[in-house]
């Protein structure tokens, strides 16, 4: 990778359409590599999730000839909720395989054409159509349903294992997590700060958290990300036409894609395929994935860390950018990749692992910096602007590896000292589909 | 000459002007004007339930089958229908659910999508059933939020006026 570029995410963004918004995001990727012309352009992968947001087909075809980029091939990229990461990883491909020398792959949303109830619609049309989306059509409801089992199998099940009174112990337990699950929230909104893409940047207490409207009984309205408009952009180039363009390139080591049973009410009840530093005795009354776990997620984790040669996520990643749709998933997806175990996701929160040294959130974060998670801001406080979102993770990311986020941002306060090697990851439906990659520091 | 559509400065007024008189410029921080314009879209769909029609048929007649893997050796018991095993490919045959089952998850949506909303609070579960290896999805009636919890018992009713959708099932707490 040798060049990215983001527009701010955003509500709505009347004045430009989805054309002018990659354009921006294509412009600004150029200016970071000058030597690059684009005749030198050999082609794109472009990505958006909805066509009922667009209520334009061939909207790909229609950026590839806003950028001026016919008639090189290219190719529209749609996965969900993971389209962006499933772009990145198609203009990886393109260049790896040797059938280009430099890519483009660039995605966008414009989810500000429709009211929001109406978006929530659109998405949950990415539900069974039979069994799910009749029942009330609502991403927040399924991913509460998730929470609320995760919740059982692992607050309820060891904190609260005392208290006799069923309703009254998982009560608890809904109240200790929901407390915790605030605490992510905090964190990628007060990352955002300093991040000037980003749709939502604020402070907020744990309380103001908790406080906000109720959407989906636990999860409440800073616990979710929101409809956004936006772009992203990613520069792909072999090893020795990244050399000609940038002398800060960045590799990509690892890629995975995991999938999942559309329906969770058809995910299965196994055993979980182990990382190389967990044990089968970790897990051993654990009924994997159920619906409390993201099978995908893991999946995909284990792919891209073996081919990465990643044996220990926890201690050999720098940093990890992923996708906290809901501050929820957000704890559940440290244990699918493997930055804790299975169960002790809350806990990572509790000790500080996930959170930016130096920044003061408001409560103690004793082991900050340890393993920082989503410090652009991730979803929830960047917005979620589907099929740009993976791919301004990848931007993020880059940047970070860079060590060029100051010059972004205009704010260095959420680079990350000498980062080495990070993480992105895109997340589709309820878990159905996944995309993992590694990227890693391509200079001295 | 017909007028100018009004120019609005905050986004949030254009979807009212845009009921009201079909068009408005909306005019950003940076002093670009956009013109915005109404544009409806309403379809029917044809939609087969294909498949999974016996299923639907099944409920209009106070039914609830879930499906079984054919092959003796897998047997792999749904409860969510599904025409070919996931597990071993084979296709399945149907079978009667338990007339109870449990909550496996639960949430109560406070909002949904617009088709929803005017529902509004209803109750999501998960139901579990024994000796069945998948889960169902369904609307939890007659209880509350805080009567809910993971293991609840319940018990599906059928509507009498079938709409041959998933909600003519749903679930109710067991006496």
């Amino acid at each position: 990778m040798v060049s990215g570029g983001v527009t701010k995410f955003s509500k709505a963004h009347p004045a430009m359409d989805f054309r002018l918004m990659v354009k921006r995001a294509y412009d600004y990727a150029l200016k970071g590599v000058p030597n690059l012309t684009p005749k030198q352009i050999d082609g794109s992968r472009i990505s958006y999730f909805s066509d009922h947001f667009t209520r334009q087909l061939k909207a790909a075809s229609m950026v590839q000839d806003f950028l001026g980029l016919n008639p090189k091939g290219s190719v529209r990229i749609e996965w969900g909720g993971a389209t962006g990461g499933e772009c990145f990883q198609a203009g990886y491909e393109a260049v790896a395989s040797g059938r280009m020398d430099v890519c483009v792959a660039a995605g966008f949303e414009t989810m500000s054409r429709v009211a929001t109830w109406k978006g929530n619609e659109f998405i949950a049309l990415a539900s069974d159509t039979n069994f799910d989306f009749p029942l009330g059509g609502f991403y927040t409801g399924y991913y509460a349903l998730m929470v609320v089992r995760h919740i059982y199998e692992y607050v309820r099940q060891t904190k609260f294992a005392s208290v006799k009174d069923e309703r009254e112990a998982q009560r608890l337990a809904i109240a200790e997590a929901s407390r915790i699950m605030s605490k992510v929230s905090v964190k990628n909104h007060l990352n955002a700060l300093h991040n000037p893409y980003a749709q939502y940047p604020k402070r907020l207490t744990i309380d103001d958290v908790l406080r906000s409207e109720m959407i989906s009984y636990p999860l409440t309205r800073e616990q979710i990300c929101t409809m956004s408009d936006g772009a992203a952009c990613v520069l792909f180039a072999s090893e020795e036409k990244a050399k000609e363009l940038t002398d800060r390139p960045i590799r990509v080591t690892g890629v995975g894609t995991g999938t999942d049973t559309m329906r969770l009410a058809d995910r299965p009840f196994g055993k979980v395929p182990l990382l190389p530093n967990e044990r089968a005795r970790d897990y051993e009354d654990l009924a994997y994935p159920g619906i409390h776990s993201f099978r995908a997620g893991r999946a995909a984790g284990m792919e891209a860390y073996h081919m990465a040669g990643i044996t220990n996520p926890n201690t050999e990643l720098d940093f990890i950018e992923l996708h906290d749709a809901y501050a929820s998933s957000e704890i559940q997806t440290y244990e699918d990749l493997g930055l804790c175990k299975y169960g002790q996701g809350y806990d990572f929160v509790e000790r500080g692992d996930p959170f930016l040294k130096g920044i003061d959130y408001g409560f103690p974060v004793p082991r900050a910096g340890a393993i920082p998670v989503n410090p652009s801001g991730g979803l929830i406080a960047c917005g979620h602007p589907v099929g740009a979102t993976g791919l301004m993770q990848a931007v993020f990311a880059f940047w970070q590896l860079q060590e060029s986020v100051g010059k972004h941002f205009g704010d260095a306060a959420l680079q990350l000292p000498h980062p080495r090697r990070g993480a992105i990851h895109s997340h589709a439906g309820t878990g159905s589909a996944v995309t993992v990659s590694i990227l890693e520091r391509g200079f001295r | 000459m017909t007028a100018r559509p009004p120019v609005l400065t905050k986004f949030r007024d254009v979807q009212a002007e845009l009921e009201r008189s079909g068009s408005a410029i909306f005019r950003d921080a940076d002093g670009a004007e956009s013109l915005i314009i109404r544009n409806p879209y309403a379809i029917t769909y044809i939609h087969s339930y294909a498949e999974d029609s016996p299923f639907f048929l099944g409920l209009a007649e106070g039914r609830l089958r879930g499906s079984k893997c054919r092959k003796p050796k897998c047997g792999f018991v749904y409860a969510t229908p599904r025409g070919h095993c996931m597990v071993c490919g084979a296709p399945t045959e149907w079978v009667d659910l338990p007339p109870k089952g449990r909550v496996h998850s639960w949430t109560t949506c406070h909002f949904g999508s617009e088709a929803f909303l005017k529902e509004t609070p209803y109750n999501l579960a998960m139901v579990e059933f024994d000796h069945v290896g998948s889960l169902l999805l369904v609307r939890l009636k007659d209880c509350v939020e805080s009567d809910l919890y993971v293991g609840m018992p319940v018990e599906a009713r059928f509507d009498p006026n079938p709409k041959y959708s998933i909600t003519d099932v749903w679930f109710v707490p067991s006496r």
